[in-house]
């Protein structure tokens, strides 16, 4: 009997930023920033986080994470108040087990 | 559906703009009632009218009055004084004399500690309040804001006080204490937020939503007229009720 390698269940966060307007690289920095000062480096290896989708027009972003530790990623972002230094925050729209339906979020912002 | 609540919306009355954005953005979060402290000296006709203006914004407000005594008499008289005008009374404990009063007393609905400073809610605190019917408020507001060591030390703090209180039964309430839109979250962050002092998130839902919805439920039942005491109240006035005395 060998090893056996599990499928790494994934998660992903249709987020809403309010308060500002950036891009998709300090964005990033942002949510990083805060799991790294909440959670450190090991947490964050932890969480296999990507940022699939950025749109700098609508403040739309999709949030890749385990699904295990979806909870952690939700606590780091709420615990974000402000991003370049200037005061926002950022919400979670919805979360779901694939891409596609994660899109689907994105008509909550109208 | 779940029907969340935030206790401590810090929305400011005297600017009406401000207020009322700030509960249109707190019915997009998904809160269905809310509570604002109000001035000790604010009318019956003030009340009625944010109630109103909350109203139209799709929200239940939640008239509340926050007391800061400095000693006991002082708690004791204003709990005298006011109880019967809101809804709901929560009490800052910054003394520790002030904060044993407020567990023992039933007119107490909710328990606030500084959070800079020292918290008195300890064993002898929780026991007294789970006697009662005072409830542990702690607002998310300052876990946000602060940073560094200061936020740590929040943090163990707000760890022990919970291990505390569920040991206890006593209820925990989960409150923005937002005092700008931005610093306001939708419930379920709430939630995941309190994963940080080592709260489920299934107790942290029901700390948003069931434990303050009860709380509040429960005093507009004992202000309303039809209230005699607990387990009697008056389902029938007028001339068609059975008198005294006859058979039924």
């Amino acid at each position: 009997m060998g090893f056996e390698l599990r499928k790494i269940r994934r998660r992903y966060l249709a987020l809403k930023i309010e308060g500002v307007k950036t891009n998709a690289r300090t964005f990033e920095k942002t949510i990083l920033n805060s799991i790294l000062r909440l959670f450190g480096e090991y947490g964050l290896s932890k969480m296999h986080l990507n940022l699939i989708e950025f749109d700098s027009e609508s403040n739309f972003a999709i949030l890749r994470c385990s699904h295990n530790t979806l909870c952690m990623v939700r606590a780091a972002i709420a615990a974000i108040k402000s991003i370049d230094g200037e005061s926002a925050s950022i919400h979670v729209l919805g979360v779901s087990g694939t891409l596609k339906s994660a899109r689907r979020f994105k008509s909550k912002l109208i | 559906m779940t029907l969340f609540v935030d206790l401590h919306l810090l929305a400011p009355i005297e600017n009406e703009e401000a207020f009322l954005n700030m509960l249109s953005k707190a019915r997009k979060l998904g809160y269905k009632l809310v509570a604002s402290p109000l001035r000790f000296d604010v009318s019956e006709q003030k009340i009625k009218e944010v109630k109103s203006k909350a109203e139209n914004s799709g929200l239940d407000f939640v008239s509340r009055v926050d007391l800061a005594p400095k000693n006991v008499s002082e708690l004791l008289r204003m709990l005298r004084k006011f109880r019967r005008k809101f809804e709901l009374i929560g009490v800052l404990c910054r003394y520790k004399d002030v904060a044993r009063c407020a567990a023992r007393d039933r007119r107490v609905d909710l328990l606030c500690f500084p959070y800079v400073g020292r918290r008195f809610f300890d064993e002898a605190e929780a026991e007294l309040a789970s006697s009662s019917l005072a409830s542990l408020e702690i607002d998310m507001t300052p876990v946000i804001e602060f940073e560094g060591i200061k936020r740590i030390r929040l943090l163990s703090v707000l760890r022990m006080e919970i291990e505390i209180a569920f040991d206890y039964d006593v209820p925990v309430v989960i409150s923005s204490g937002a005092y700008s839109e931005h610093l306001m979250r939708k419930p379920r962050e709430y939630a995941a937020l309190a994963s940080l002092f080592d709260m489920p998130y299934e107790k942290a839902l029901k700390c948003i939503s069931e434990i303050p919805e009860s709380i509040v439920f429960r005093n507009r039942e004992k202000l309303s007229p039809n209230y005699i005491a607990p387990g009697i109240r008056v389902v029938k006035w007028g001339s068609n009720c059975v008198k005294y005395g006859e058979d039924i």
